[in-house]
């Protein structure tokens, strides 16, 4: 039980994580709590239907459709993810002053709230995938039964889900003044993590060339399997190993985003 | 997307084709929620094909930390994962759905 309440707990953190900043996120945009909740469900019921696919998926490609396809997922994400950065900075001032009942305001905040769509199923779908092939695994193996695994499973997710409330939670105390711009690097340093880990995938599936692997070692200061190493993962893409394409891809994220919102906010100010 | 998957495909094709020419290729077994060999050892400096054969009938989830590898086996198949190029050294790797008995080290040497 307990074994299946670790796993459970660490595939789910990092979509819960996800969850808790966009939520933060998206605090001002009215009608997103149902936006969050559809996310998290269709992701789950995605997440099904990949699990039940999985081996059919695992072959595609010379046996590297796995990678593939969690490759496809995360750059979506990251493109998502930007896309939301920018649409931020683009109202940075509204966001911030609470002011966003104009008329446009509301048609972007519906595209907006897609895009929360989008981001959270596709996080409950990568992680919750693994999460349901490890349970069917155990539950047609036999050695535990089938209460203790469905009672560790969930007290796996609820650790899981508690860290992401208590991320929510710790993000709306910090003063409004403060709160976009903390977002912002939060959600700059998520998608540049997704960037790397999509970067790491196409390595693993001979892709991209894993030369400059690993381009540095900090397992013995911050080992990855550790509690800090592993909230530092889900939270900012910290690898103790990265391969030389993973540093670059996660740079270079970093730079598209920032010079997107470099861009849109220009013309703002202007027109303004 | 069909263009986009074609692509996707040629590129693979290209790559795993190269890679199929040029690299060493081993095969680790699982079964009974262990790994065979659970020493692996493999040439330092080369990328390594590692054909992951999955005889259980469930999946396993192969990861390394020291290697920077995490690829979901799905039981009755065998997938590929490539690894290296190594610097000489101990890689432990484990099998995370059975982390108490699916233990196993690559050695670069």
């Amino acid at each position: 039980m307990l074994g299946s309440a670790v796993i459970v707990f660490r595939e789910s953190l990092e979509a819960a994580l996800l969850v808790g900043i966009v939520a933060a996120a998206s605090r001002t945009i009215i009608g997103r709590a149902r936006w969050i909740a559809g996310g998290v469900l269709a992701g789950a019921v995605g997440a099904v239907l990949v699990a039940l696919c999985a081996s059919r998926i695992a072959i595609l490609f010379e046996g590297m459709g796995q990678e593939l396809f969690n490759a496809g997922v995360l750059a979506i994400a990251v493109v998502m993810l930007a896309w939301h950065q920018i649409w931020m900075s683009a109202h940075s001032k509204e966001l911030a002053s609470g002011a966003h009942k104009i008329a446009t305001e509301v048609r972007d905040g519906g595209r907006e709230l897609s895009a929360v769509f989008i981001v959270i199923a596709l996080a409950v779908l990568r992680e919750g995938s693994e999460t349901v092939l490890f349970l069917y695994g155990l539950l047609s193996g036999g050695g535990t039964s089938t209460g203790a695994l469905v009672a560790g499973g969930l007290a796996g997710l609820l650790g899981g889900a508690v860290l992401g409330i208590l991320l929510y939670a710790g993000m709306l105390r910090i003063p409004l003044r403060w709160f976009f711009s903390v977002i912002s690097v939060l959600i700059l340093l998520l998608a540049a993590g997704m960037a790397s880990k999509m970067t790491q995938l196409l390595v693993q599936a001979d892709v991209l060339p894993g030369s400059l692997s690993p381009l540095w070692d900090t397992s013995s200061v911050l080992p990855g399997d550790s509690a800090i190493g592993i909230l530092m993962h889900a939270l900012v893409g910290y690898e103790p190993r990265p391969a030389g394409m993973q540093v670059a891809s996660y740079a270079l994220t970093v730079a598209i985003i920032l010079a997107g919102m470099w861009l849109v906010r220009r013309p703002a100010s202007t027109k303004n | 997307m069909n263009t986009f998957t074609r692509f996707v495909g040629v590129i693979i094709f290209v790559f795993s084709a190269l890679a199929a020419a040029v690299d060493p290729e081993v095969t680790l077994t699982i079964r009974n929620h262990r790994f065979e060999p659970s020493e692996l050892r493999v040439p330092a400096g080369k990328k390594i094909k590692v054909v992951i054969d999955n005889q259980d009938a469930t999946a396993e989830e192969f990861e390394s930390h020291a290697l920077n590898r995490e690829k979901v086996v799905p039981g009755n198949s065998r997938v590929p994962v490539f690894i290296g190029p190594l610097k000489p050294g101990r890689y432990p790797f484990e099998g995370e759905y059975n982390a108490k008995t699916a233990k196993g080290v690559v050695i670069a040497e």
